[in-house]
């Protein structure tokens, strides 16, 4: 098993764990999510039917509309939501939906593109108020 | 963050508690984004469809409508964004009454806290448009991405919950598109080709879009050789902020932040990256359908001007809709008002087609209305739309208004 950390900027949200999805593709809770399901229901999108539920989610960036602010408070009340959504570069409604759901997010890491620093399937422990994410793998 | 004394009472929670959740959101948001402080906005515009709000966001909006009155209030003139319901034609459209019912206990929450139930997203063209350097707290992204670039406001991305904290204070975090020195242009786009329809002007704002990156980048765009006007700019800003993520665009020599390349960039520091025809046909041609049997033509996102009604009512005049295809067209109460005064809305309605006021397709239970009608091929001009539709299950098609109405009519996509 290999463990290491990566550094980022301060995060938002709770200390969480959980099993990575990677893609380099982009996020939007409007455009991309059958929120009922909990899956990726754009057919263009490189996740479309994979379940992003209870994962660590990594994006490259956010994408699309304003709903995602509201949206993201929503699956997670009804607990069919990601743990933890990490970007390289995260846009301002994604923040203040993760603000108001207390989901945890984190951009901005030290050490390059974080679509290509985690692979899914990878064990992630996300420490957003330490800007810190430990990754288990093998 | 720096707060000044009037924040930190808020904050401390001795104007209320709405003000107090306000102020901490927001200080949640602002040291993300490593802000120094907070700006006073002007106005603020909260996007708050019941989809996106479900039962969650709803209980939250009506528990802080249920503080007394001084602590409810917003402070700033505050508006709405599209709802998910046209009362008038919901049964029509096979939305539920749980839907309706949803909306008018967000109407009743939004209304007690003094928040006017405009339910547009071209409140830039028809409620009060921002002047240049006025500082905003707007949602939608179309709007935002007008208001910054065709009028030179500043405003961030405003979700329903930061929008609804700038209302209730007055202000919001100062990052982003606050500082002048994010408004500088990162991409350089040079056009080989021109524009010509609405859709056109969507196709070339998503092409630009999908290529700028992130919210963080800027494109400066050369090469437009004629005036477009505000529906022009309307479709060309909604389709880049949707493909994009992007909140500001320049065209030299038109919009106000950019007379000159030299004034938004150093022209020497950016690469020039061309676009041309046979990018915009490949755009086009990726949604495809030619030939498909039509279940729907919609106008909508973002809602059309007085203009756009009066375009499309000359195009339906004499004619009819194929009977098994529907042709909506959405606009906002106040269009709405006009059109039907002017004749419009009768004219377009006697073809078969509908005209449905204060709600946008894709925020009303898009998916819900398809699977209840069977909808599945959707033909539209707007490219904003046939980004976000194929999420919810549809098969769209790009095209402009003349082939649209000419598609629904014979009940394929021609």
């Amino acid at each position: 098993m290999t463990i290491f950390e990566l550094r980022c900027h301060i995060g938002i949200g709770p200390d969480v764990s959980g099993e990575a999805l990677v893609t380099d593709d982009n996020f939007s809770a409007r455009y991309d999510l059958d929120r009922i399901s909990g899956t990726f229901s754009r057919p263009q999108h490189k996740l479309a039917g994979l379940s992003y539920v209870d994962k660590i989610m990594v994006f490259n960036t956010a994408k699309g509309g304003v709903a995602s602010a509201w949206m993201l408070h929503e699956m997670a009340s009804r607990q069919i939501a990601p743990k933890a959504l990490l970007f390289n570069s995260v846009n301002p409604i994604v923040t203040q939906g993760a603000a108001l759901a207390n989901m945890s997010m984190c951009d901005r890491f030290d050490d390059g593109d974080v679509t290509k620093l985690i692979t899914s399937g990878d064990l992630v422990q996300v420490y957003p108020s330490q800007g810190r994410v430990v990754i288990e793998r093998g | 963050m720096k707060l000044n004394d009037q924040e930190q009472a808020m904050l401390n929670g001795e104007m209320g508690e709405p003000r107090r959740w306000s102020m901490e959101h927001m200080l949640q948001v602002g040291q993300f984004f490593d802000a120094d402080d907070f700006v006073e906005v002007s106005q603020a515009h909260i996007m708050a469809d019941t989809e996106s709000l479900g039962e969650a966001g709803i209980e939250f909006l009506e528990r802080l409508a249920n503080f007394p009155v001084d602590q409810r209030s917003v402070k700033i003139p505050m508006i709405t964004d599209p709802r998910g319901i046209d009362f008038c034609h919901y049964k029509r459209l096979k939305q539920t009454d749980l839907m309706a019912s949803l909306e008018q206990r967000t109407i009743r929450a939004f209304e007690s806290m003094g928040i006017v139930m405009t339910n547009t997203c071209i409140n830039y063209q028809t409620i009060m448009p921002p002047v240049r350097g006025e500082h905003l707290a707007f949602g939608d992204t179309g709007v935002v991405i007008y208001c910054n670039s065709v009028l030179g406001a500043y405003s961030n991305f405003e979700g329903g919950p930061s929008a609804l904290a700038a209302g209730l204070t007055g202000r919001t975090p100062r990052y982003g598109l606050h500082l002048d020195k994010n408004r500088r242009a990162t991409k350089r786009f040079q056009l080989q080709w021109q524009p010509q329809s609405l859709s056109d002007w969507g196709a070339l704002g998503a092409v630009i879009g999908a290529r700028s990156g992130s919210y963080w980048d800027v494109p400066v765009i050369q090469g437009i050789e004629s005036q477009p006007g505000s529906d022009e700019l309307k479709h060309f800003g909604a389709a880049m902020a949707s493909y994009g993520s992007i909140p500001l665009f320049h065209l030299v020599g038109i919009t106000p932040e950019a007379p000159e390349l030299a004034t938004v960039c150093n022209p020497q520091m950016l690469a020039v990256e061309s676009i041309s025809e046979d990018q915009i046909d490949s755009f086009y041609g990726q949604y495809g359908g030619r030939g498909d049997k039509l279940d729907l033509v919609v106008f909508s996102a973002p809602q059309l001007s007085l203009m756009e009604l009066q375009s499309l009512a000359s195009l339906l005049d004499g004619r009819k809709i194929h009977p098994d295809t529907s042709l909506l067209a959405v606009t906002s109460p106040a269009v709405a008002a006009d059109a039907r005064r002017a004749g419009f809305v009768e004219r377009i309605e006697s073809s078969g087609a509908l005209v449905l006021e204060g709600m946008c397709f894709y925020q009303s239970y898009a998916r819900e209305m398809g699977e209840a009608n069977g909808w599945k091929r959707l033909m539209t001009n707007s490219a904003k739309l046939t980004n976000i539709i194929g999420g919810y299950g549809y098969q769209p098609t790009l095209s402009d208004m003349e082939n649209c109405v000419a598609s629904a009519i014979a009940g394929e996509v021609v």
